[in-house]
């Protein structure tokens, strides 16, 4: 314990393997939370509840990665915002046209799709929507005209294909198709072979054509969603949210609730059991029994009525982890200051009449220094993990997308028995792949602390 | 000896006594909102149901304050218009509770429909004895003989199998690990049940099989995440005892290495050992309440979760009341047992 410069911990601790791969799992952590600082905007992580802001998602959607993996393809989701446009006057009439192109390259149908726009007009414009499909054909989807108005106005809407305009239309159209439409829905029927009601892979065209008398009329904002059942890196959950955005952000969360939680602990109960241990006698006697009580208070169940009575805020989460958290360092503490204390040169600082808080800060607690950096790696995991436990059990933060509450969505809206795997294993992977950083430094610390252990 | 005896027992009865003071204190406000939320509801319905009260009334303000003095009437009879924090109803509530009187649960109720909380309790607790305390056991010896044997051989496969193991298995959380069986062995290839509540009534003969089903996918989760970290300190332990003196004595003298493990070293690592048992045994009384959330299990943890998810007191404060009881009784059998192997905690050196 005693002996060990600095200088011999880092030399040790870089010849151990576990410890570098602890800190190689660290640093990407660490890398991990600041890129999702700074490069996910902060609204996403305050709408992280705000279903209105996920929309355009899809729901449910499987990461988009297992298309490596499978025969069948599946379907990805495809937000496309930037239209080609073209725009033309024929006589009167003003055309604007804006031009979606899409590679359907997919072995099943697409959930929907939806046109979202606003526009801006005067008068009553016409609104075209066809496609014209890889083999050629085109269909024909939809003609109606925007609300009328006298002067300049601005419209939105979304177009979705359930519309029973759309489906008329495609049924005038029927004669192209070799199978009957009873049942099938738009999108069944617009990526569909002619032959067969099997998906047709190629480069589709979507033509939204706005015609108008006044040569003002113009489109914004235009996006068109082909409902997919794949989506991002990491999928999206019953509600449509981001799941690569929710773990990103779980990082720096689930960081910072570990080292605050652990270093604070750590120091409160470092200083704790040493001045316990250096007064001795009655102060001693009355800070361990003190100490005691914490120590048998049962610790779960106290954090729960804690988050219910007082408040679920993952700031006084951290505070309430704290107060479970220094009992057995200090325990530790004191024993190992019972011993430095008999040595000749705290005696000596004593009778030289040096202040009792510099003694102990100057002699003791830098000798128990290894000590503390040990504990402080060891004890993140246990932070963590019951963070999310509480999180999980559905007491934790819910404006703060942590790792256990993504995990407590999941099991809410069923995921297991769903087969979501893609809502289960990130979090938890995410959950373990921290811990095991932290424990792998706390045990490589440990071995070079107490020697006994290696042999 | 007694002294150490009596000092331990001093410092349970205190310790007991803060926690209950504590969880009164942070429930207390809640329970009198609630209960004084009842008293109005019961005086307003009962007025409602005889329409003559009210129509001998000739205003609005007459009616009210009728109604206000039958409200203040009761609350003064059941002694909630002093504050939860007057030292006569804490003194009241903690002298019940010592007695094991917990009172009635609000909403919550046993499987047979009682709603006395100490009912409700007592029906939990078997439960979760049969799962938790079952699996302590599997665990410990798994682990011990496991940690015996790659302390004999430090160094080796098995051995570094075995650190490893419990390195990865001790930073999963179990009930994440839990959802992930039921996702695997539940729904993906459906052998085991989802859901670990047997669903056919206790009379049934078939009763016990159907439970031991049930129990079958949270005890294999449970053992198979806690027998690496005992496996791993059991090893510790016993790499500690194998570099003292007695033992390299004996080793030159030419005892089997085997003896010396199974019957020198182990002995010597028990005190430690024998504690941490003692530690789990009565620790896994209380089930773990998130473990038994995500297997449905209807033990005490998931007792605790449900009455903490809709506020029922005495059933919060029975339930932390018991769990805080059984916990100091494992440390002081722990201590006691530490006393007993190690003569110089006692003499208090």
């Amino acid at each position: 314990m005693s002996g060990i410069t600095p200088q011999e911990i880092k030399q040790e601790f870089l010849k151990s393997k576990m410890g570098i791969a602890g800190i190689v799992i660290l640093a990407i952590l660490v890398a991990t939370s600041i890129i999702a600082i700074i490069a996910i905007p902060v609204e996403t992580f305050q709408e992280w509840n705000n279903p209105s802001s996920w929309i355009s998602n899809p729901k449910v959607a499987i990461p988009i990665w297992v298309n490596i993996f499978m025969a069948d393809k599946i379907p990805e989701h495809k937000i496309l915002d930037s239209p080609n446009i073209e725009k033309a006057s024929r006589g009167e009439v003003e055309l604007i046209s804006h031009q979606f192109g899409i590679n359907f390259d997919y072995d099943d149908f697409p959930n929907d799709f939806i046109y979202e726009f606003s526009a801006e007009y005067s008068g009553a414009p016409l609104l075209e929507i066809s496609v014209i499909r890889p083999d050629g054909i085109a269909l024909d989807l939809l003609a109606t005209s925007l609300p009328y108005s006298d002067g300049k106005t601005t419209h939105s809407e979304r177009i979705f294909s359930t519309d029973d305009a759309i489906k008329k239309n495609l049924s005038l159209q029927s004669e192209i198709f070799g199978f009957t439409f009873d049942r099938l829905s738009a999108q069944d029927i617009v990526f569909s072979e002619t032959l067969e009601n099997k998906p047709l892979k190629g480069d589709y065209i979507f033509l939204m054509d706005l015609y108008g008398v006044d040569s003002e009329n113009d489109i914004q904002d235009s996006k068109l969603i082909i409902g997919g059942k794949a989506f991002g890196v990491m999928g999206t959950d019953e509600l449509r949210r981001d799941l690569a955005i929710g773990l990103l952000w779980g990082t720096p969360l689930a960081l910072f609730i570990g080292l605050v939680v652990s270093i604070a602990s750590v120091i409160a109960g470092l200083l704790y059991g040493v001045y316990a241990g250096y007064k001795g006698k009655k102060t001693d006697e009355v800070m361990m029994r003190f100490n005691d009580v914490i120590y048998a208070l049962p610790a779960l169940p106290f954090l729960i009525i804690l988050s219910v009575t007082i408040s679920n805020s993952i700031f006084l989460m951290v505070g309430f982890l704290m107060i479970f958290g220094w009992v057995g360092i200090a325990k530790v503490a004191r024993s190992m200051s019972l011993q430095i204390k008999t040595r000749g040169y705290v005696d000596a600082a004593n009778m030289m009449g040096q202040k009792d808080s510099k003694i102990i800060l100057k002699h003791i607690v830098p000798q128990l220094l290894p000590y503390a950096f040990a504990s402080i790696a060891i004890s993140v995991p246990a932070a963590i993990t019951t963070e999310a436990g509480l999180s999980f059990l559905g007491l934790g933060d819910p404006s703060f997308p942590t790792w256990g509450q993504i995990l407590h969505d999941a099991n809410i809206y069923g995921a297991a028995a769903r087969g979501m795997w893609w809502w289960i294993m990130p979090p938890g992977v995410m959950i373990a792949i921290t811990g095991l950083a932290f424990v792998f430094i706390g045990n490589a610390l440990d071995a070079i602390v107490n020697p006994k252990l290696k042999r | 000896m007694k002294k150490y005896v009596a000092t331990r027992l001093a410092t349970m009865f205190v310790v007991l006594m803060v926690t209950l003071l504590i969880t009164i204190a942070l429930v207390g406000s809640n329970m009198d909102t609630i209960l004084k939320q009842g008293i109005v509801f019961q005086v307003r319905s009962e007025i409602t149901e005889n329409p003559a009260i009210a129509e001998s009334f000739s205003s609005v303000n007459e009616f009210e304050a009728f109604v206000q003095s039958q409200i203040d009437q009761r609350i003064e009879i059941l002694g909630l218009d002093e504050p939860w924090y007057s030292p006569q109803r804490i003194g009241v509530t903690m002298y019940k509770i010592m007695l094991l009187d917990f009172g009635h649960a609000t909403f919550l109720t046993s499987d047979e429909g009682s709603s006395d909380v100490k009912d409700i309790l007592f029906e939990k607790l078997p439960r979760t004895v049969l799962l938790f305390t079952t699996a302590t056991i599997i665990i410990s010896i798994i682990g011990i003989f496991l940690g015996a044997f790659s302390s004999s051989k430090v160094g080796s496969v098995i051995d570094r199998i075995t650190s490893s193991f419990a390195i990865i298995s001790s930073s999963f959380p179990v009930w994440w690990i839990g959802m992930l069986m039921i996702f695997l062995f539940a729904f993906t290839w459906q052998i085991f049940p989802a859901r670990a509540t047997p669903d056919i009534p206790i009379s049934d003969p078939g009763y016990i099989g159907s439970l031991l089903y049930h129990m079958a996918l949270p005890l294999i989760t449970i053992v198979m995440i806690g027998f690496g970290s005992w496996a791993y300190l059991v090893r510790n332990f016993m790499v500690g005892i194998m570099q003292e003196d007695f033992i390299i004595a004996k080793k030159t003298i030419g005892i089997k290495q085997k003896k010396i493990i199974y019957s020198h070293a182990l002995k010597n690592a028990a005190p430690p050992i024998v504690t941490i048992l003692a530690l789990s045994l009565s620790g896994s009384l209380g089930g773990a309440i998130i473990t038994e959330a995500v297997f449905d299990w209807p033990g005490m943890g998931r007792l605790y979760f449900e009455a903490i998810t809709v506020m029922d007191l005495p059933v919060i404060i029975g339930a932390t009341y018991l769990l805080t009881v059984f916990f100091l009784i494992s440390i002081f059998i722990a201590d006691l047992l530490y006393g007993y192997f190690d003569p110089r905690v006692r003499t208090g050196q």
